[in-house]
């Protein structure tokens, strides 16, 4: 540990900082500065130092004024039970503490666990092409649409997304293409899924981008797919599907659906629920190869003719096409990636889709046990659900939900009278302690 | 001489890469459901290990990549610096783990801690609103570019005003993000002395300019003396000026953006504020702004009331960069560090920063044409391929620098030790440096000979793309 009062990381004593000063030629570090003095600070914010002890002990103490509730959220943000062998792996230093893979000849470990990711998404979604992430899914889908603007022939201005998409995504994709002359707008749902009528009524050939989820964000499996891809395919606009690496286990496979992009967030997978931070899943046909936003791994040889892995198609990215690049993403989220590269993997086949169709039927049960609550009708939409369903209740929503927050659980109030409820393998053990809250509540 | 030994420099001549996990056990499973066939796929194909042989897969992998915690990693404008292990505990903390959707009296800690980030990150900027969303240094970049367009918006300019001015020595996100925007790009040539032109700045600002994006000190480490000057020059034509933050290790405790007439900025959490770069991500990218900008700031903000800490919406917000509220993680971690090491480590890594870099120039036999720098400095291998010498350096057990960047010097070796290195790890990289400058061509192009993977084919890697394991197949 370094002097008093110092960084706690720089591991200089002051006879090495006396030696290394004499060797530049400097008296005083100060000297080393070229700063004027006009623009000088004074070097006091305010900020106290802390021990270690005492600073885990603060932050610790601060983050546990969080309430303690059984979460039974998802819309877009999911909690699946996380192996302990991903936390183990991930955190090993050498992958946690290491840079983007510029120097590929010492990094092929964590450059082959991201082309084992790329290769899990090819395999989900039966498209050619994964990248190595962007940052979440509301970023995605904005990539997907910047794609759609460079790859199409004709012109077209009109990116279509269903109303039920979340309001923050459509806020995100607006903001991405301010830059171009692209208009954003929704299209009606109906019973939680795409109302397909209406979006042929709409769809016209200056539609550029047709959006739709699978599962949709009110929980409710789309069996439309085909016909939204076809109708996208008819005036020749870009079919972008959204859904996340579990549900893509069990659920149609995009190609087989017309999907020309699929995004999402893969980060269902290797993270517990983190405030919303994500893994942007993006997937897309092959023809777009050159086209495609952020990083991508492949396959190559070493002088000696092995196998070796490397960051390819630089040439699209910013550091070398700047303004011409294809996005200005450079930072992504590669480990967060791998966290859902190791969870996938110990899962196995098998275990994805045990946990998928679990997915179908915890949904299914609940919402039947709720529906025998008196005051309680659920689900509310026909079809089918994953992982989370929409439920009416004859009180206000919003005071059903501060009920159950006060008997220890989260739930989404999402209309006057409906609350969105999320179950999965996370918080399935206390399915019987909320049913109870309800009856309490409801 | 310590030598940073891994996996990686421990290859033998029979040695195999690590096989993929497909290429172990692969097992295509039929799809079964109680859901309607129609609504299902039919089977799906991924490897199947058991988990003590994925254990020792990963783990093999690890051994083959190289991290801050193997050995030094002085790359340039990365600012790759230890990251302290008890962050990573407070982030994995089950009180941190909670959705986006939860109600805001049920996660106080939460926007408590975002509150403290918020205010902390306003103090080191010298500036008077922050926001936490941005996932990601250009993230913050395209939010700050958006900032910029809102207010000469509310100027009624906002059509006016239409181009970004870049020095040529930008990092390439910063021409990205403005062109993400929506902006034109006039670049702008450096002077002699590698800082800002004055005559050519003026000469490129005016009616037309939104604003300049400067980096400061530059990507060769030099203060731009004249900030004050570049800040009226912009001011006055109207423009507004962007701080790009990947610099921001070099001022701590000396400088702020806010002090020197900047109006909106970027923080790259995962280079000044030490959170890991994980192999490429996640980082966060929050952005400060002055008083007047404040208003557009995404939504939502956290301020603190009588009752607690709520979110609440700016009056001209330009709404969302990010799906919820950026990176959460890395916030934690960020915050963590900054109260650990509070004024006194702040300005002690800044200060050791600089001192690490002049020192480790002051070795090196490599010409360094532009001074004074900070935290890093830009080499020339002269008559050396500057990409060679980084391979070659790898055989000398320790990562080389960012190279052929800024190409306002030849064969670029752009160099940032960071305040965590000591002396004798510096005396080694420079050893490592001045072992390569005595070599000739040959010995530079068969480089590098002691890594897992030796010198791998780029051109083949792009010419024939293979981008998964289904693509090896063929």
């Amino acid at each position: 540990m370094s002097g008093a009062g110092g960084s706690p990381y720089a591991p200089h004593t002051p006879d090495e900082t006396a030696e290394m000063l004499a060797a530049v030629d400097a008296d005083s570090v100060e000297d080393l500065f070229d700063i004027p003095e006009s623009v000088r600070f004074d070097g006091e914010y305010g900020l106290d130092a802390r021990t270690e002890q005492e600073t885990r002990r603060e932050v610790g103490d601060l983050l546990a004024a969080n309430d303690d509730l059984t979460e039974f959220l998802g819309r877009g943000h999911y909690d699946h039970y996380v192996p302990s062998l991903v936390d183990t792996i991930s955190q090993r230093s050498e992958f946690i503490t290491s840079y983007t893979q510029y120097q590929p000849e010492v990094t092929q470990g964590f450059l082959q666990v991201l082309f084992e990711y790329q290769s899990l998404l090819v395999e989900l979604t039966g498209l050619e092409i994964a990248n190595c992430s962007m940052y979440d899914a509301a970023t995605a889908l904005a990539e997907a649409v910047l794609l759609a603007k460079r790859v199409r022939q004709a012109d077209g201005t009109r990116v279509l997304l269903p109303e039920n998409t979340r309001e923050e995504r459509v806020g995100v994709v607006e903001n991405y293409v301010a830059g171009n002359d692209l208009t954003v707008e929704t299209y009606p749902t109906e019973s939680g899924t795409v109302d397909l009528d209406a979006l042929r009524e709409t769809a016209d050939d200056d539609t550029l981008f047709v959006y739709a989820e699978n599962p949709s964000t009110d929980g409710v499996i789309e069996e439309n797919l085909q016909q939204i891809g076809s109708l996208a395919d008819d005036h020749d606009a870009l079919f972008c599907l959204g859904s996340d690496p579990v549900a893509l286990s069990l659920l149609q496979r995009p190609a087989d659906v017309g999907a020309d992009v699929v995004v999402g967030d893969a980060a269902a997978l290797g993270m517990p629920t983190s405030y919303g931070m994500g893994l942007g899943l993006f997937a897309c046909r092959e023809d777009f190869l050159r086209q495609v936003p952020g990083r991508l791994v492949g396959a190559s040889e070493d002088s000696a003719g092995k196998r070796a892995y490397t960051l390819t198609l630089q040439t699209r990215e910013q550091h070398i096409r700047r303004e011409r690049a294809t996005s200005n993403i450079c930072t992504n989220q590669a480990w967060v990636a791998l966290r859902a590269a190791i969870h996938a993997a110990q899962l196995g086949p098998q275990g994805l889709v045990d946990l998928a169709e679990r997915m179908v039927e915890l949904p299914r049960d609940l919402a039947s046990d709720l529906d025998d609550v008196r005051g309680v009708r659920a689900p509310v939409n026909d079809g089918h659900h994953f992982r989370e369903f929409v439920a009416h209740t004859d009180q206000p929503a919003s005071a059903v939900a501060a009920d159950l927050e006060t008997e220890g659980f989260a739930v989404h109030a999402v209309g006057d009278h409906e609350l969105q409820i999320c179950v999965t393998d996370a918080n399935e053990p206390e399915i019987p302690e909320l049913v109870a809250a309800f009856e309490e509540v409801a | 001489m310590e030598r940073y030994d891994q996996a990686r420099f421990s290859q033998e001549d029979d040695a195999e890469y690590e096989p993929l996990l497909s290429e172990k056990s692969t097992q295509e499973v039929e799809v079964e459901s109680s859901l309607p066939d129609e609504l299902t796929r039919n089977s799906i194909e991924l490897p199947d290990l058991s988990e003590p042989e994925l254990a020792r897969h990963y783990v093999r992998l690890s051994q083959q990549n190289y991290g801050v915690d193997t050995g030094p990693y002085p790359l340039g404008s990365c600012t790759m610096k230890y990251n302290p292990k008890f962050t990573e505990d407070l982030a994995a903390r089950p009180s941190a783990a909670v959705h986006p959707d939860r109600s805001e009296e049920s996660v106080q800690g939460t926007l408590g801690l975002l509150h403290g980030l918020q205010e902390q990150l306003a103090k080191i900027g010298g500036m008077d609103a922050v926001t936490l969303q941005p996932p990601a240094g250009a993230a913050g970049e395209f939010a700050g570019i958006l900032l910029a367009k809102a207010y000469h918006e509310s100027q009624d300019e906002g059509e006016q005003r239409d181009e970004i001015v870049i020095p040529d020595s930008a990092h390439g996100t910063n021409f990205a993000s403005a062109a993400l925007g929506g902006y034109d790009v006039v670049e702008l040539p450096s002077a002699e002395d590698g800082r800002v032109d004055l005559d050519a700045l003026d000469a490129a600002v005016g009616e037309n300019t939104a604003a300049l994006m400067l980096t400061n000190p530059n990507t060769l480490g030099l203060f731009e003396r004249d900030i004050e000057e570049i800040a009226d020059i912009v001011h006055d034509a109207g423009g507004l000026l962007y701080y790009d933050g990947a610099n921001l290790n070099a001022l701590l405790g000396r400088a702020r953006p806010g002090d020197m007439g900047f109006d909106i900025m970027h923080f790259n959490v995962h280079k000044t504020f030490a959170t890991p770069h994980g192999g490429g991500g996640p980082g966060a990218g929050p952005v400060g702004v002055t008083e007047d900008l404040a208003a557009f700031l995404p939504n939502p903000q956290v301020r603190e009331t009588d009752d607690g800490f709520e979110f609440f919406e700016p009056d001209s917000s330009i709404g969302k960069v990010h799906g919820f509220y950026g990176n959460w993680l890395v916030l934690v971690k960020a915050y963590a560090y900054i109260a650990r090491l509070g004024d006194d480590g702040l300005s002690d890594a800044s200060a050791k920063a600089v001192l690490n870099a002049n020192y480790l120039a002051e070795q090196v036999e490599y010409d360094v044409p532009f001074e004074p720098f900070h935290h890093e400095f830009v080499a020339s291998a002269g008559d050396q391929d500057a990409a060679d010498v980084a391979k070659r350096m790898l055989d000398y057990a320790v990562h080389p620098p960012t190279t052929k960047w800024p190409e306002i010097v030849s064969e670029a070796l752009m160099t940032e030790p960071t305040e965590v290195e000591s002396k004798r790890t510096l005396d080694q990289l420079a050893a490592a440096f001045n072992a390569v400058a005595g070599e000739d061509d040959d010995a530079l192009a068969d480089a590098p000979e002691r890594t897992t993977a030796r010198r791998i084919d780029q051109t083949q890697a792009a010419r024939n793309p293979r981008l998964s394991w289904h693509a090896l197949d063929n």
